[in-house]
């Protein structure tokens, strides 16, 4: 059992991938992790798909930012249709979060869709990172007049999330 | 010296490599940072003016670094930043630089793209250290990143030279955490006169030249004690992994075991100390990302040593190639599967020049940006792309030599940024050398550098803080060289008949330039999110 958590999250340029991983990235350093995150940025804002990774642990400093094959603990979709361009990413045990598992929720604000993913995730994730570090880390990396929409949003995202959804590769 | 906003150091934070040098600017008070943009090197200087720092974009790397140049001539601390293809814009001032020294601090932030995520080769900035005669620093992690830049700042002031700190994507775009230190203060700046120092005529050349060797061998022998190279012990001792820069971390978790020299300071190459550490093992093996140059240098160094097989010298490396590498892995290698592509953006102003230019069947020499994507299926109208600029010559000598019926089709296509970058020279020779059949060039001009995320240039009325600027007009620039015809038309009035208009001038046989102009979409957006913030801010922007 390796001591570091893997996510790869992925989808297309402009769903705000970018951000969701940011805001995981710093709830993990909130929570006391050595954090990496890679990303391709190129041309994501023309709609290109756009995967970032986040990896957590005690100490990174001799671990690859990158998520290796197979390696994902868990996959989170912004677009579900992405799915086959990560797939290779997951580990065997590893779980798919999606965004079919947040369809139907009603959400204060569309664009916060990437925010309401994590909360998903958040179940997921209750023994290393809490909703507080997210909470936290979503007033940190966001400004000030998107707080509300995404503290709503990630709450939403967590409390209602339907797993029975199945997402497996 | 700008008063820079007093960041309380200390306190850990997350920050990408390309933060982390920016960060490390600031805390080094550098005086100016200037460079053009360019994937993945782009967010250092935007991030240095977002903290506080002053910082630029130049028309293009040459003129970056010789901005720079002046500032380090002046004693004062530059850093010039641009990505690995900049630096060929730049080698000329480079190659010489190194010969004159510097007095205050010049580092360059290069930034490489293997695998190409976003750049039209994956050439390999290290040669530029060897073939310049500049140091070299090549940083594993955003820490290691910020450490470096003290470093070589440190470097360029005491021996007076250059210094590149190498950067790759990977460094670039991932995000680790950085503990930053007390920032340390610059010198005044000031000049003075020593010419036979700075005026590199033959005469002060040739002694310059022997200076600067003189110097690279300090450096040198300095790098052999820099505790920036970083052994890890492992017990077996039947292989030691020698890398450098992000591959150190690839290895280091493929094969967390094995007794491993980490090299940040890559130029010059502390040889004995690779050379120690080589004795120290059975068998040494080099993981580098690119070229076999590491590799190369050492065994000509007669330190025995293997590289990786032929085919992992293509693409980044990762945990999984190092892994295969280490076990002599040649079985090809499954592609992961392609995700969406990118494309021009619904209702782009681009949209409508490449719907000409494939309704007329032009032959299209093209450029680098956004436009390039009109490569791309629905349009196909783009025949050529070697690097920026490069459309108007393509064209006019494509112009020369093809016979009547298809010289008369060919289009020149370029950007904005690309005009200001180096379409101008185009424009001179060809109004100089004019081909027989006349030429055409279709600057689209969306007002902004699209394709790296919205920086400003000089045709842009902006400055890199969006603060407003003299904004050089592409059209007057074009009367003023000599041009027949110039043509100015806005992309919401010829929607429909730009292929009629197009036609037309390409059968007047004219020297002709056409700017199609309508500003990003995404540029607009940003305009009106700005406006809205300054009308909110009691005090205006
Ligand atoms: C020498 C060099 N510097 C930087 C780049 C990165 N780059 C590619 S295209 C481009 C500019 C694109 O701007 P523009 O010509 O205005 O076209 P747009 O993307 O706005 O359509 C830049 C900065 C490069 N490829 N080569």
């Amino acid at each position: 059992m390796t001591p570091t958590t893997n996510i790869v999250l992925s989808g297309l340029g402009g769903q705000g991938v970018l951000t969701a991983s940011g805001i995981l990235a710093q709830a993990a350093i909130i929570a006391g992790f050595d954090v990496k995150t890679s990303e391709v940025h190129g041309m994501s804002q023309r709609g290109g798909s756009v995967r970032s990774d986040v990896r957590f642990g005690p100490n990174l400093t001799r671990t690859s930012p990158m998520v290796p094959e197979g390696g994902a603990d868990y996959i989170v979709l912004l677009e579900d249709d992405q799915l086959p361009t990560v797939a290779h990413a997951l580990s065997p045990e590893g779980i798919v979060v999606a965004r079919a598992h947040i369809d139907g929720i009603a959400l204060p604000n569309p664009r916060s869709r990437n925010v309401a993913i994590l909360g998903a995730l958040s179940r997921h994730l209750d023994n290393r990172i809490t909703a507080a570090h997210f909470a936290q880390a979503i007033a940190r990396v966001l400004p000030a007049k998107l707080h509300e929409a995404n503290l709503s949003a990630f709450s939403l995202g967590r409390e209602h999330a339907n797993f029975a959804q199945s997402h497996t590769p | 010296m700008t008063q820079h906003t007093t960041e309380t150091p200390a306190t850990p934070q997350l920050l990408s490599g390309n933060e982390a040098v920016a960060l490390a600017a600031l805390h080094t008070q550098v005086a100016l940072g200037v460079g053009y943009p360019g994937t993945p090197s782009t967010e250092i200087l935007e991030h240095f003016g977002t903290l506080g720092g002053k910082a630029r974009w130049s028309p293009n790397e040459k003129v970056a670094l010789e901005v720079g140049i002046g500032v380090a001539y002046g004693k004062a601390r530059a850093l010039v930043t641009m990505k690995h293809v900049g630096l060929n814009v730049a080698a000329d001032p480079l190659f010489t630089v190194a010969y004159t020294g510097v007095d205050g601090a010049l580092i360059l932030a290069v930034a490489d793209d293997p695998g190409m995520a976003s750049s039209q080769n994956e050439q390999d900035t290290r040669y530029y250290a060897r073939a310049a005669g500049v140091p070299m620093l090549e940083p594993a992690s955003s820490q290691e990143a910020y450490d470096a830049f003290f470093e070589a700042v440190a470097i360029s002031e005491t021996f007076q030279r250059p210094v590149i700190l190498r950067l790759s994507t990977r460094v670039c775009h991932s995000r680790t955490t950085v503990v930053p230190r007390e920032p340390v203060t610059a010198p005044a700046p000031a000049f003075q006169r020593d010419i036979p120092k700075r005026v590199m005529i033959p005469a002060y050349a040739r002694p310059a030249h022997r200076r600067m060797r003189q110097a690279l061998q300090a450096v040198g022998e300095h790098f052999e004690q820099s505790d920036l190279n970083r052994e890890f012990p492992g017990e077996d001792r039947r292989l030691g992994i020698i890398t450098s820069g992000v591959a150190t971390v690839h290895a280091a978790e493929a094969a967390p075991d094995l007794p491993m020299l980490q090299l940040t300071t890559t130029w010059p190459l502390p040889l004995e100390r690779i050379r120690r550490f080589a004795q120290s093992v059975e068998r040494c093996i080099v993981i580098e990302e690119g070229d076999p140059i590491l590799l190369n240098d050492l065994n000509a160094a007669g330190i025995p040593a293997t590289g990786k097989p032929e085919m992992y010298r293509f693409g980044e490396l990762n945990v999984e190639r190092v892994t295969r590498i280490l076990n002599g892995d040649t079985r090809p290698e499954t592609e992961p599967p392609k995700g969406r592509p990118p494309e021009l953006c619904a209702g782009c102003p681009h949209r409508i020049s490449f719907a000409a230019l494939r309704e007329l069947d032009c032959i299209v020499a093209g450029d680098i940006g956004c436009y390039t994507l009109g490569v791309l299926s629905p349009f196909e109208a783009m025949d050529t792309c070697v690097c920026m600029g490069a459309s108007i010559g393509v064209g006019l000598g494509l112009r020369h030599v093809l016979p009547e019926d298809e010289a008369t089709r060919v289009v020149s296509v370029l950007g904005d940024s690309t005009f200001m970058h180096s379409g101008i020279t185009g424009i001179l020779e060809m109004v100089y050398n004019r081909p027989p059949t006349g030429h055409v060039v279709l600057v689209l001009d969306n007002g902004i550098t699209a394709m790296t995320g919205m920086q400003e240039h000089p045709g842009s009325g902006r400055l890199l803080d969006r603060g407003p600027a003299h904004r050089v007009d592409i059209a007057e620039l074009g009367r003023a060289m000599g041009l027949d015809e110039v043509i100015e038309v806005d992309a919401n009035d010829v929607k429909h008949n730009f292929a009629e208009l197009l036609r037309d001038v390409l059968g007047r046989r004219t020297l002709a330039l056409i700017v199609v102009k309508k500003p990003c979409l995404l540029l607009q957006r940003q305009l009106r999110r700005d406006a809205k913030a300054t009308a909110a801010s009691p005090q205006g922007k």
